[in-house]
């Protein structure tokens, strides 16, 4: 069995983000960078489908620049067996990491592919599902629970959804993408961290995938938020309540 | 000149706000491009409910019937989605970012060779789009680039349709490859409540980590959830810890809510959290912590202790009746 685990880089989400005053992108100094935090949950996932399942190499995929290494690395000190770095200069738009994703399962032919629900720059919440339907497979999105059958042939995903939990079923191969409650995802052990360092790293130019890279998306320009100024505080609840009935008028 | 064609969803053939905030949306788009709006209904016996959408202004509402379609799953509808789409010659596919919205339109897209834009809060004149990222941290301008477009747009960030002119109903058999079908549904556990639904409710209570506990929340916060008549949100904190289900959590990665009143209780306000609440009209913060980041956001802030100021205010709201 083979797991493949599309793995982003992203600013720290505890990090505060500022938009340039030119709006071409955010301010990057100092900024740190870290495993998208629902990849990391994939990432976990496969390492115990792994354990549970009598064994499986789970492969990691990150599609962009040469520092996504640190990334990739951080995943296979988890206990990943492997990585490929799909080495691209600036931002790569959601379908055309799909796209090599694609690519990518032609050729490795994995029987699971993992990503995360949602990249927290982006906040595109678009790949799995585009991969899904490039490859005409079953998707179970917003995991928070995944079931293998005994023989490993299918799959039931318990999907976080409005309104409560849905499970789907569908066979292997498929698309699952993660969402918070799938799992706590280990730290990586300091032996894990030696021997990240000679596991292996490969790295492939997007260019070299063959895929259609025209642009779908234009990002024109980012603005910041509108501020919301802080209000007054009240010292007691009856105030409180006063307030919101006779000047906010919402009781 | 291009046609837009609105999903516009339903659970057990009742349409919720989305549906009508679709419809709503997609008729913006269809001014804009200049072309016509239509829907479309899916399922199984859904006749009456796409009679009753084509009271809000749409031409037509598309009744799309098939067996496989009476359970949402995101193949098939992808297949009849965008197999309508191109028999009706619309270019724009719209429909809203709910948990449906982003499972399916990101494989239309692709099955129609369409870009796609999720989560988008406005349609500018120019054609562009504005969307959020890095949690709401920054606004994204942005344009679709090919012929053929795919959107999901916020639910808070557009007026939902309103009745108005009465437009066609047209049955129509949906075109679906049963073979090419993976993806099966297999059961809904349903969080049952008797409280308004946390998108469409004008008021919303939310509990965090300083509930301490599930039981907190049914005798602590929920007699003043159900004085205010509001819906029950939390923090993601609070929905990994398991004191209330995960539909509750509001934020980044979870619903987006913009009601009248927001009212914040044992909530420290991480910009995870305010990505999902920060455009309700009226933020009310409780919490003992003068120094927590919710009250930066806050109309008015309470500092105290929730155990004692949430009992007192479920009193004083009940005084007002
Ligand atoms: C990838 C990612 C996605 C995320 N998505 C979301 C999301 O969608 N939604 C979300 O909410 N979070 C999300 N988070 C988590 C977010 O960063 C915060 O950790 C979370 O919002 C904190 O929840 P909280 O405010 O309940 O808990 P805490 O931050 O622990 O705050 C508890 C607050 O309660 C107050 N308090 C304690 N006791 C009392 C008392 N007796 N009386 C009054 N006040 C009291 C404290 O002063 C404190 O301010 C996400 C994080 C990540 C990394
Ligand atoms: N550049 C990338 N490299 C690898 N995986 C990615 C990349 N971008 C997105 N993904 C995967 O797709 C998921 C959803 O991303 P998005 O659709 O952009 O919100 C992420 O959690 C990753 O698993």
């Amino acid at each position: 069995m083979k797991i493949l685990v599309a793995v982003k880089r992203v600013p720290d989400p505890n990090a505060t983000i500022k938009v340039r005053p030119d709006g071409t992108g955010i301010v990057t100094d100092n900024l740190k960078y870290v495993v998208n935090p629902f990849c990391e949950i994939a990432i976990e996932e496969a390492l115990r489908i792994k354990e549970n399942h009598g064994g499986a190499e789970v492969v990691l995929v990150s599609v962009g620049e040469q520092v996504c290494q640190e990334q990739l690395r951080t995943g296979l000190a988890m206990g990943a067996d492997r990585a490929i770095l799909v080495l691209q200069d600036g931002d790569v738009e959601p379908v055309i990491v799909a796209r090599a994703l694609a690519k990518l399962v032609e050729q490795e032919q994995p029987d699971i592919v993992m990503l995360g629900k949602q990249a927290i720059d982006d906040d595109s919440n678009v790949v799995g599902q585009m991969l899904a339907e490039m490859l005409g497979w079953g998707q179970g999105t917003f995991a928070s629970e995944v079931k293998l059958s005994e023989d490993k042939s299918s799959a039931v995903v318990t999907r976080e959804v409005d309104g409560g939990l849905e499970d789907v079923e569908m066979p292997l191969p498929a698309i699952i993408t993660a969402d918070l409650r799938l799992n706590e995802p280990r730290y990586a052990s300091l032996p894990g961290i030696m021997k990240a360092r000679k596991k292996e790293l490969k790295e492939i130019p997007l260019g070299d995938l063959g895929i259609d890279q025209s642009v779908q998306v234009k990002v024109h320009k980012l603005s910041p938020p509108p501020e919301r100024q802080a209000g007054k505080k009240v010292e007691t609840v009856q105030e409180l309540v006063d307030l919101l009935h006779t000047e906010a008028k919402v009781i | 000149m291009s046609n837009v064609l609105v999903f516009a969803e339903h659970l057990h053939k009742k349409f919720s706000k989305n549906a009508l905030v679709a419809v709503g949306a997609g008729q913006a788009i269809a001014a804009q491009s200049g072309g016509e709006c239509y829907a479309a209904v899916f399922g199984a016996g859904i006749e009456d409910l796409a009679k009753e959408l084509s009271e809000y202004g749409v031409k037509t509402v598309f009744a799309v019937e098939h067996a496989t379609l009476e359970h949402y799953a995101p193949d098939a509808h992808a297949q009849a989605l965008s197999a309508l789409a191109e028999d009706k010659g619309c270019d724009i596919v719209v429909g809203t970012a709910s948990s449906i919205g982003k499972d399916l339109l990101p494989r239309v897209a692709v099955r129609l060779g369409a870009g796609m834009a999720s989560d988008i809060t406005a349609a500018n004149d120019d054609g562009t789009l504005e969307r959020p990222t890095y949690a709401g941290n920054a606004m994204a301008t942005i344009s679709i680039e090919t012929p053929r477009k795919v959107i999901s747009v916020r639910a808070t960030a557009f007026e939902p349709a309103t009745k108005s002119s009465a437009g066609t109903v047209e049955k129509v058999d949906a075109k679906i490859d049963e073979a090419a079908l993976k993806t099966k549904f297999v059961s809904f556990d349903e969080t049952k409540s008797d409280r308004p639904s946390l998108t469409e409710a004008r008021r919303v209570v939310s509990g965090g980590r300083g509930l301490k506990n599930g039981e907190n929340f049914k005798t602590v916060l929920e007699p003043l959830v159900d004085a205010l008549g509001a819906a029950m949100g939390a923090s993601r904190a609070a929905v990994d810890a398991g004191f209330v289900p995960n539909d509750l959590q509001i934020g980044q990665t979870g619903k987006v809510v913009a009601p009248e009143l927001y009212i914040a209780v044992g909530i420290s306000g991480a910009i995870q959290h305010l990505a999902g609440m920060k455009d309700s009209k009226v933020i009310v913060a409780i919490n003992k912590d003068e120094e927590a980041p919710i009250f930066q956001v806050s109309d008015y802030g309470l500092v105290a202790d929730l155990f004692k100021a949430v009992p007192e205010m479920k009193e004083a709201v009940e005084k007002l009746k």
